[in-house]
C-alpha cells in the first residue's frame, strides 16, 4: 500500500550540496525500505521534522520508558503533535554502550543493523556526545525486544539520567604512539564496576568517566568528565637525536626555534649548537606539543601512569568547570594499581552521593564545600599539584596550621 | 511479568574482539605516525608493522542503508575493521598500503568525504536537535549539513594553522561541547509560562532549585499553584524548561544563535581553555542558517591568514589580542561581552598590556 508522503520543502533543501545529507538517508528509509512499518514511521518523522523547520520549534517530550530490570538507558520521546504524525508518535532512543575505544568489525555493525531494522526506525548514530551508540526511534514494546536481542549477543544499555554514564576512551594504545596507559582497560574497569549505578539512576546527577592516553586529551576528559584519566609519564622523555637533527635540517633552525623551542609552556627545551635537543625534564609538564611536532624523534618515557582530575562539566548550573587534579600520578601496572583506581572512583561516588545536592555535579559540590573539605572527605592528602597557585585571600582561620605542617613533613619523610 | 527476560549486565563490551589484528598485535607498541595526505594516517610499530587509516566524513545520522554501504566498502576495499572518532568520523584501517588508494576511491564514489585529519576543519560535533531532543532550540543536524557543505574544502585539505574543532548545540546546556568555534542557541527572552499546566506537570521545588539566579518562586496564578519568574533577574538560560516544559523558552523569533571561540581541550602548549562569546543575536534561520555560516567563515578566514603554525584559535587570539580579533572578523564588541558571572574579574585586563 502506497503511503501518502508528507511534503517536506524545507528539508528538501538539505539534500543539495556536497556533504552527505542526513535527509537523503532518512528519505531512503521512507521510499526504499521493504518494510511498510519503517516507511510509515519515517514518513511521519519527516512530517514532524518539517513542521519543526517551519515553526522553528521542537515537538518531543520525555516520559518514563525503560527495559525490564533497569531504570534508565532509554531516552523516551513522545510527540506533542502525534495526532498529525501518529506513526512516529513514540520515538524512543536506546543508548547502547560501545566497545571501549569505539572499535568495531563490519560484521558486528551488520548484526546491530539487522536487529535494529527488525524493531526500530533504521536510524542510528555512532555516537552521541556522552559516547553511546544512539539507536534512534522505536516504540515502547520494541524497546524491550531490541534490547533483549542485542543484550543476548553482548551489548548493554548505557546511562541516562542521574547515574554513572557511559564512559569514553581514545583509540589509545591500539594505534597511537603517544599512549601512556591501557585506555581500554581503564575505561572498562571503571564503568563496569559501576553497572548498577549505570542502570539504576539514583545519584545526585550524572557522573562521567573519560580516559585519554596523553595530555592531548582527545576525549575532552578534563573539560567534560567528572572523573578524567589522562596518561602521562614521570621519567625522562625519549629523544632520538638523529631524528631531531634530521628535522632541523629539513625545516631549518628558525622554524624549529619558533615552533618547538619557544612553544614549550615551561621553557624546558633548548636547541644545542650541534642541532640536538636539550630537555629539562624536571620543568617539563608533559603537555605533548613537542612530541606532536616530531612524533618520530620524541616519545614518552618508560615510567608511565596517569593523572586523575575530578569535576569537569559544562555550564549548568554554576558555570563551566574544568577538572581539578586529584591524583598527580598513579601507576597502572599491577592488579593492585587497577583495584585502587576503582576504589578511588567508588569512594568519590559514595561521598558525592552522600553530600551532593539534587542535580549537583561532583565538581559543583566541590565548589560548594571547598576542595580541602572534599579531600578530607575522601581521605586524600592535599598536594600543591592540585592548584595553579596557593591561596590569595588572607581571610581564613588556620587553627590547625602547626599540625598540618607537621603532617606534611611526616608524609615527606615516609615517602623518602 | 513472569516471562520477562532478566537483563545480562555486561556493561561496556571488550573491544579486543572487534579490533584490527595488526592493532591487536602491536597494542602499546606503536613508534610513530606520518600524514601522507589529507585524510590518511600511517602508523608504524616498533615491530615494523604498519597500519593505514582512512578517515571518512559522513552525515552522522546513519540510516541502515548507509551503514551497510559503509560496511560493504570496509569489506571489499578494507580489512573489515572500523573505528569511530569522537567527532563521529569513521576510520577504516588497512594493513596493506596498496589498499589505500582503491579504498579512498570507493569511499568517494559512494558520496562520502575523505579528510578531517591534522590541520583540517574536521567534522562538526553536534547532537540531535529537532529530530529527537525534547528541549532543542534548533536542529543541529541541519546547521551542520549546511556548514559542512561550505567548509568541505577545508575538511579535505590541511591548510589551517592547526586543527579546527567546531561544535554546535541546540540549547545552552551545550551538549556539542567546547570548540575552537562553537555555534550555540542563546535564548533571549524569559520563559512563557502556561500556568494551567504547571501544577500537574512540574515538581515545583525542583524547578525553583534549578534556577542559577534564584529568579523562580512558587505562586498562585488564577487560583492555581504555579511558578512565577522575576523577569529582571532572569538570564534566559532555559534551565527551568527541562524539568518544567510549561515554562516554554523556545520561541520562533527570540531563540537566536550565538558564536563562541577559543575552546581547546588539549594541554599542548597551554592548559585547556573554555570558549568565549564573540557574536550573538544571529537568526535561527532554517533550513540553511546562512547568517551563522557567514560569520564562521569570516572567523576561519582571519584565523587561516593570521595565525602562525601550530596556533589553535585561542592561541592566535591570545597573541593578537581581542581588539584586533573583533576588527579582523568585523564583529561588534558590546557590553554583553563583559562577563558578569562568578569569577568574571579574572577576565579583566589588570595591566598596561595594550596593543597599538
Amino acid at each position: 500500500m502506497a503511503i501518502e508522503k508528507h511534503n517536506t520543502p524545507m528539508l528538501d533543501q538539505l539534500e543539495s550540496g556536497p556533504w552527505p545529507s542526513f535527509i537523503t538517508g532518512i528519505k531512503r528509509l521512507r521510499d526504499e525500505h521493504p518494510e511498510a512499518r519503517i516507511n510509515e514511521v519515517i514518513n511521519d518523522l519527516l512530517g514532524q521534522l518539517e513542521h519543526s523547520y517551519e515553526t522553528r520549534k521542537g515537538y518531543w517530550k520525555g516520559g518514563t520508558v525503560s527495559v525490564y530490570g533497569y531504570g534508565g538507558g532509554i531516552i523516551p520521546r513522545f510527540s506533542e503533535v502525534g495526532k498529525a504524525f501518529p506513526k512516529s508518535k513514540e520515538f524512543h532512543t536506546l543508548r547502547v554502550q560501545p566497545p571501549a575505544g569505539n572499535h568495531y568489525s563490519t560484521a558486528m555493525l551488520r548484526q546491530l543493523a539487522d536487529s535494529w531494522e527488525k524493531y526500530g526506525s533504521g536510524l542510528v548514530t555512532f555516537h552521541g556526545q556522552t559516547g553511546n551508540i544512539m539507536f534512534i526511534g522505536t516504540n515502547t514494546a520494541n524497546t524491550q525486544h531490541f534490547f533483549d536481542e542485542v543484550n543476548e549477543y553482548g551489548w548493554d544499555l548505557g546511562g541516562a539520567g542521574p547515574c554513572v554514564r557511559t564512559a569514553m576512551s581514545c583509540v589509545g594504545a591500539a594505534r597511537c604512539e603517544m599512549s601512556c596507559t591501557n585506555e581500554l582497560k581503564a575505561h572498562r574497569l571503571l564503568v563496569n564496576n559501576f553497572v548498577d549505578d549505570v542502570h539504576r539512576p539514583a545519584l545526585p546527577y550524572k557522573f562521567k568517566f573519560k580516559v585519554s592516553g596523553c595530555g592531548n586529551d582527545c576525549q575532552n576528559a578534563i573539560e567534560r568528565a567528572d572523573f578524567a584519566v589522562i596518561g602521562t609519564w614521570r621519567d625522562e622523555m625519549k629523544v632520538d637525536q638523529d631524528e631531531v637533527k634530521a628535522y632541523v635540517a629539513d625545516k631549518g633552525r628558525q622554524y624549529y626555534i619558533d615552533n618547538v623551542i619557544t612553544r614549550c609552556p615551561t621553557h624546558a627545551l633548548s636547541l644545542n649548537d650541534d642541532d640536538t635537543l636539550a630537555v629539562n625534564n624536571r620543568d617539563c609538564v608533559r603537555c605533548m606539543h613537542c612530541l606532536n611536532v616530531m612524533p618520530k624523534a620524541l616519545h614518552p618515557g618508560d615510567d608511565k601512569g596517569v593523572t586523575i582530575l575530578i569535576g569537569g562539566k559544562r555550564t549548568l548550573k554554576i558555570g563551566d568547570l574544568m577538572g581539578t587534579v586529584l591524583v598527580p600520578f598513579k601507576k597502572l601496572e599491577t592488579e593492585e594499581d587497577w583495584e585502587t583506581l576503582v576504589e578511588l572512583a567508588g569512594s568519590i561516588i559514595d561521598f558525592w552521593a552522600e553530600n551532593g545536592l539534587e542535580h549537583e555535579r561532583c565538581g559543583e559540590m566541590i565548589e560548594r564545600i571547598g576542595l580541602a573539605n572534599f579531600l578530607e572527605g575522601i581521605g586524600i592528602e592535599p598536594d600543591p599539584n592540585m592548584l595553579s597557585h596557593p591561596r590569595q585571600s588572607s581571610y581564613v582561620r588556620m587553627d590547625g596550621w602547626d599540625e598540618a605542617a607537621e603532617a606534611w613533613f611526616e608524609r615527606k619523610a615516609e615517602a623518602g | 511479568m513472569a516471562d520477562m527476560r532478566e537483563p545480562i549486565e555486561t556493561g561496556c563490551p571488550d573491544p579486543w574482539q572487534y579490533m584490527h589484528p595488526v592493532m591487536r598485535k602491536n597494542f602499546g607498541m606503536w613508534k610513530y605516525h606520518e600524514h601522507p595526505r589529507p585524510g590518511v594516517l600511517r602508523h608504524v610499530a616498533y615491530s615494523g608493522d604498519e597500519i593505514w587509516t582512512v578517515k571518512v566524513g559522513t552525515q552522522r545520522i546513519l540510516d541502515v542503508f548507509t551503514l551497510r554501504t559503509l560496511c560493504d566498502i570496509g569489506e571489499r576495499f578494507g580489512d573489515g575493521f572500523v573505528h569511530f572518532t569522537l567527532r563521529s568520523n569513521l576510520e577504516y584501517m588497512v594493513a596493506d598500503a596498496a589498499k589505500v588508494e582503491p579504498l579512498i576511491k570507493a569511499v568517494e564514489d559512494a558520496g562520502f568525504i575523505v579528510g578531517g585529519t591534522q590541520n583540517s576543519v574536521t567534522m562538526i560535533s553536534h547532537t540531535q536537535g529537532w529530530l529527537h531532543c525534547d528541549i532543542p532550540g534548533t536542529d543541529a543536524s541541519g546547521v551542520v549539513k549546511s556548514m559542512m557543505d561550505e567548509l568541505i574544502d577545508e575538511f579535505k585539505s590541511t591548510n589551517m594553522p592547526n586543527r579546527v574543532h567546531i561544535t554546535t548545540s541546540c540549547c545552552q546546556i551545550n551538549c556539542g561541547g567546547q570548540g575552537d568555534i562553537a555555534i550555540n542557541i542563546q535564548h533571549t527572552k524569559p520563559p512563557k509560562i502556561n500556568h494551567d499546566l504547571v501544577a500537574n506537570v512540574c515538581e515545583r521545588p525542583t524547578v525553583v532549585a534549578r534556577c542559577p539566579v534564584a529568579a523562580i518562586r512558587p505562586a498562585l496564578v488564577n487560583g492555581k499553584p504555579s511558578l512565577e519568574v522575576d523577569e529582571r533577574k532572569c538570564i534566559c538560560c532555559g534551565a527551568c524548561y527541562p524539568p518544567c516544559p510549561p515554562m516554554q523558552i523556545n520561541d520562533a523569533e527570540h531563540t537566536k544563535l550565538a558564536i563562541w571561540v577559543g575552546g581547546n581541550h588539549s594541554n599542548a602548549r597551554g592548559k585547556p581553555t573554555f570558549q568565549k562569546l564573540v557574536a550573538a543575536g544571529i537568526p535561527n534561520n532554517p533550513p540553511r542558517w546562512p547568517e551563522a555560516t557567514a560569520i564562521v567563515k569570516r572567523i576561519l578566514k582571519a584565523y587561516k591568514e593570521g595565525a602562525r603554525d601550530w596556533e589553535r584559535v585561542n592561541e592566535w587570539i591570545e597573541r593578537i589580542g581581542w581588539p584586533r580579533f573583533f576588527e579582523e572578523v568585523e564583529l561588534p564588541f558590546t557590553k554583553y561581552h563583559i562577563d558578569t558571572w562568578r569569577g568574571a574579574r579574572a577576565s579583566f585586563n589588570a595591566s598596561n598590556y595594550i596593543r597599538f
